[in-house]
């Protein structure tokens, strides 16, 4: 078997033992990028020498027998929105071309102290705006399952590369779903951490008290990893919890035993009714049953307030995007557009740059931002966005005295055919329906594989209280053994075959 | 076509002037506000930036424990309420200087609200300008526009920017207006900036230079109708704002000039536009700048990037008991223990004397000998220079010194001036110059009688005269011994000697 459809923790373990290189490793995600990629579009960037240098670098002090980190030589990709020190990091945006950070992300100076050799820079919607990377400024990722389907959004890039097996595992973002609702129509397992979890410093900011970094992997216990490696304190962000990260491999170790005796799972009416493919819902309903098999207990919870969720995310997602996106103006970094025109003034250049270097999503939510910010509108807008905010965490809260986590379909539908909602802005909104509220409320949630539906992948979200991240992977651990074991083998593993499919379409 | 402005005292007459100030006070800590960038004065353009300051994509601010400290005992020694929880905000608007195109500030809950400051002005009144409040913000970069004229961003060719100053702390204090000073609204606005530098001074919060522009205000100024009952029940009249200001005696005239213009314009019925205004210390006027008739929107919002500010109590109670002593308790005090009236503190506070005193007395002096040195002698050097007493090159150490010499009888007053000036030119300590040059009183008695009695036997006459009842003639007398020692001896002591001689 190729050595590229091995789990993270399996490629781990082939290291350990010394009887696979890192740069062996590497070199056949680099040949499978080389072979698919063209296809996939999940990256922007490959960095093959210096992925290939670090490789190397744990090769040697692994044959000379020092300490490594558990993921020392597993390569990986990362989201094109996470700074990268020396490599363009564009955000998916005309606008940034050509800008080279200064300073690695935090959590991509955790993914180098890991020892993780760093393959590229995967796609993504403009500053993650958008739930299809078909607002990517380069052109949209392709979904492995149907290179014709979108892979998800904003971090399309990232869930496809781990779905195409271009690597075992990714770096994501998520404000309303980028990590989750990629993770469920590309058939992997994507998780949001609690809020503070992880460091947002060097994350490009689409919506700075929303936004959180996570992994994206093929399986519960290969994002769990990841998890750890990337999770705790960081003094240069200020939002960050300033305690230690919750135990979260042992915890989905733990859930793969199989016994989830005692634990009180919660189903939220609100998000699983209107708006639903019957498929879904379906695969929904049989992994409840998984669920009750597994010792669990399923009750309904009732949060009433999540009805008004999507409008309040709306608000102050737009709101703090139009803020966040005013410093790219021409003046000290990426594209500078129109300052030798006649007449020109430092707030022509800026105005022209803005116009030339934006998508269309970027500006929609720019024009809805600023508005809704505007003085006289702030306290009907922001203000009431903060309000259903604060009655969100409440209805959480509310939950968490009857359930210990809560289950949700992850996203309403299985992924689309490319192009066809790019110009319905408020169909496309509604992709990240059941991804929204955690982003809100700040706690933590992942999606893992429930099946497919009419061949294309279904996910099914796990949340948990928040800090309780390690409640959800042990339900999603053992959610994922009971599954595997029904289908008897995991989802992935029957993903049709990428080079077959391009020839098809070749054919046509 | 515009009014010329009015005579000021007329003004007065006719107008009611309100005021108000916003006052920057950039804070002395050694690293910036939202980085660790440091904050030395005078380094190189963009030598002290990092991705923070720059606004580069996904840099994050870290907001400095210091500065809060800074900002609350300001807060304090005001008499502001320091609010238990206290957020930042983001202020937006489109500018090359502003790194992420909006300002990290405060506007709900700022660090201080409400307080009061007593201002003492030159004769002993004192006016209370009540606080509205003081707010934390970061510094913009700052510009500098080359070609076209004077610096002014209008026909300039290019502009530069300097990273440096993104993000520099400061605090920004705004006062409540300020009604019923008439005519001395002028001096009243100097008065407060005056007695808020002297109060950040003694915080040691900020260097609060104003000519480099570690403090600077804004002066909002309005005339209203002036009218015989409820002068307080007449509305405000459109105001504008002088920008930073960059003296104190800036904004004295700065204060009566924008009296005189808006009065002048009122009275031939021309309205008053809402903007800002540069003063122009050559041309003792302000020119317009920004309208400000429609207000910009900044879109306010909570800044997200940042937890608020949620300061623990006993970690106020203890900034409380450690504030210094401030200035006006200080100078009472002062007053009492060197024994001065009201008058003479006033008036060593106003020629910027009271610390030179303070510390001459600390090196030894008594306040006495202090006082008389920086307030005379050394208050003339400085006044011919027209430079401030700190900048005289002497310190309060050598005023000591010289005090002791005086006071030990080594010196007289007249050697005295005479090792300051070598001082002030730099010879080195009164001391050393008075050794140096040889200064020294003629103590020794029987060279002193030497040279009396060569001055006897070469003016028989007039010891005469003396002998004769005649005592004043006994100067002439005292002059020649004087004149024989070159000064150097103490002529009360030659007066009494010679009347000895004499048997008068």
């Amino acid at each position: 078997m190729s050595l590229t459809r091995l789990t993270a923790v399996e490629q781990a373990d082939l290291l350990a033992r010394k009887q696979v290189s890192s740069e062996e490793l590497t070199q056949a995600h680099l040949d499978r990028i080389d072979e698919v990629d063209s296809h996939v579009h999940a990256f922007l960037a490959v960095s093959p020498d210096q992925a290939l240098a670090e490789a190397r670098s744990v090769d040697h002090d692994r044959a000379t027998n020092q300490d490594l980190p558990p993921l020392a030589g597993v390569p990986i990709a990362v989201k094109d929105l996470l700074a990268t020190k020396g490599i363009p990091t564009t955000a998916g945006s005309k606008i940034l071309e050509g800008w080279i950070p200064v300073f690695d992300a935090t959590v991509v100076r955790k993914v180098k102290q890991a020892r993780m050799p760093i393959l590229g820079k995967t796609n993504l919607d403009e500053f993650a705006m958008g739930s299809s990377t078909e607002f990517s400024a380069f052109g949209p990722t392709h979904n492995p399952w149907d290179l014709t389907r979108i892979p998800g959004g904003s971090g399309g890039g990232s869930a496809a590369a781990v779905a195409a097996f271009e690597a075992p595992l990714a770096l994501g973002s998520d404000t309303g779903g980028s990590i989750r609702q990629p993770a469920a129509v590309t058939g992997t397992v994507g998780a949001k951490p609690t809020y503070g979890g992880v460091s947002r410093q060097g994350g490009v900011a689409l919506a700075s008290s929303l936004d959180q970094v996570g992994p994206a992997a093929r399986t519960v216990l290969d994002a769990a990893y990841l998890h750890e490696a990337i999770a705790g304190w960081d003094p240069k962000d200020s939002t960050s919890l300033n305690e230690p990260p919750p135990a979260i491999v042992h915890a989905a170790k733990l859930g793969a035993q199989g016994d989830l005796t005692g634990m009180r799972i919660g189903v939220v009416t609100q998000l699983k009714g209107e708006g639903y493919e019957p498929g879904v819902l379906q695969r929904f309903e049989e992994a409840l049953e998984t669920l009750r098999g597994l010792g669990a207990s399923i009750e309904e919870v009732d949060c009433p307030s999540f009805d008004y969720s999507f409008a309040a995310y709306c608000l102050i997602m737009a709101s703090e995007a139009s803020s966040n996106v005013a410093r790219f103006e021409g003046i000290r970094h990426g594209l500078r557009v129109g300052e030798d025109e006649p007449g020109a003034t430092a707030m022509t250049m800026m105005s022209a740059t803005r116009a030339a270097g934006f998508g269309p999503e970027v500006k929609r939510r720019v024009i809805l931002g600023t508005y809704a910010l505007s003085a006289g509108y702030y306290d009907a807008y922001y203000g009431s966005a903060q309000k259903v905010r604060t009655l969100i965490q409440r209805d959480f809260a509310a939950a968490w005295e009857q359930t210990d986590a809560l289950v949700t379909p992850a996203t309403p539908f299985t992924a689309f055919p490319l192009g066809e909602k790019v110009e319905n802005p408020l169909a496309m909104y509604l992709c990240d329906l059941a991804t929204i509220p955690s982003n809100l409320a700040g706690i933590p949630g992942m999606s893992l594989p429930s099946g497919l539906v009419d061949g294309l992948p279904a996910g099914i979200q796990v949340l948990a209280p928040v800090r309780r991240d390690e409640v959800m992977y042990r339900v999603a651990a053992a959610l994922e053994a009971a599954l595997t074991a029904q289908w008897g083998s995991p989802l992935w593993a029957n993903a049709p075959d990428i080079l077959r499919q391009s020839g098809k379409e070749d054919a046509r | 076509m515009t009014a010329l402005p009015m005579d000021f005292d007329l003004a007065i007459e006719r107008f009611d002037p309100v005021f108000g100030i916003e006052t920057h006070v950039e804070l002395n800590t050694r690293t910036k506000l939202l980085c660790p960038c440091p904050t030395t004065f005078g380094a190189p353009p963009n030598t002290q930036t990092c991705p923070a300051c720059l606004g580069l994509p996904g840099a994050m601010p870290v907001l400095n424990a210091a500065a809060v400290e800074s900002a609350i005992r300001l807060g304090l020694a005001l008499g502001s309420r320091i609010p238990s929880v206290s957020p930042f905000a983001r202020k937006h608007y489109f500018y090359p200087d502003l790194a992420k195109d909006y300002q990290i500030t405060q506007n709900v809950n700022p660090i201080c609200i409400g307080g009061h400051l007593d201002v003492e002005l030159d004769d002993g009144e004192v006016v209370r300008v009540e606080i509205d409040h003081a707010h934390m913000e970061e510094d913009a970069a700052k510009n500098t526009h080359i070609g076209g004229t004077a610096g002014r961003i209008h026909g300039a060719d290019y502009t530069l920017v300097d990273y440096n100053r993104s993000g520099m702390p400061l605090i920004e204090i705004v006062t409540c207006p300020v009604e019923g000073t008439g005519a001395r609204v002028a001096e009243v606005a100097r008065a407060y900036v005056a007695a808020l530098r002297e109060l950040v001074l003694a915080l040691d919060i900020s260097d609060a230079r104003m000519e480099q522009g570690s403090m600077r205000a804004d002066v909002n100024l309005s005339l209203r109708e002036k009218v015989a009952v409820d002068q307080d029940k007449v509305p405000y009249g459109k105001r504008s704002e002088t920008k930073n200001v960059n003296s104190l005696r800036a904004i004295e005239r700065a204060a009566r000039s924008e009296v005189c213009r808006q009065a002048g314009l009122l009275a031939a019925g021309e309205p008053v536009v809402q903007e800002t205004r540069h003063w122009h210390e050559d041309i003792d006027a302000t020119t317009p700048g920004r309208s400000k008739e429609h207000a910009e929107d900044y879109r306010y919002f909570p800044e997200p990037d940042l937890v608020p500010i949620v300061p623990d109590p006993a970690w106020i109670e203890e900034l409380r008991r450690g504030l210094p002593e401030l200035p006006a308790a200080r100078r009472r005090r002062l007053a009492r223990e060197w024994g001065l009236s009201d008058r003479e503190i006033r008036d060593a506070v106003n020629a910027g004397a009271l610390e030179l005193i303070d510390a001459t007395v600390k090196a030894g002096a008594t306040a006495a000998a202090a006082r008389k040195w920086w307030m005379g002698e050394l208050a003339r050097v400085a006044n011919e220079r027209g430079v401030g007493l700190e900048e005289l090159a002497i310190t309060a150490n050598d005023v000591a010194e010289l005090a002791a010499l005086v006071a030990d009888g080594q010196l007289t007053d007249k050697l005295a001036r005479q090792a300051l000036a070598g001082t002030l030119a730099g010879e080195g300590s009164p001391a050393a110059v008075a050794a140096a040059r040889g200064l020294a009183v003629v103590s020794d008695d029987s060279a002193l009688l030497a040279a009396i009695d060569e001055a006897l036997v070469a003016m028989p006459d007039v010891a005469e005269k003396v002998r004769g009842g005649k005592v004043q003639a006994i100067g002439a007398i005292v002059g020649a011994v004087m004149k024989a020692t070159r000064g150097q001896a103490d002529a009360a002591k030659v007066r009494e000697l010679i009347a000895s001689r004499l048997g008068v």
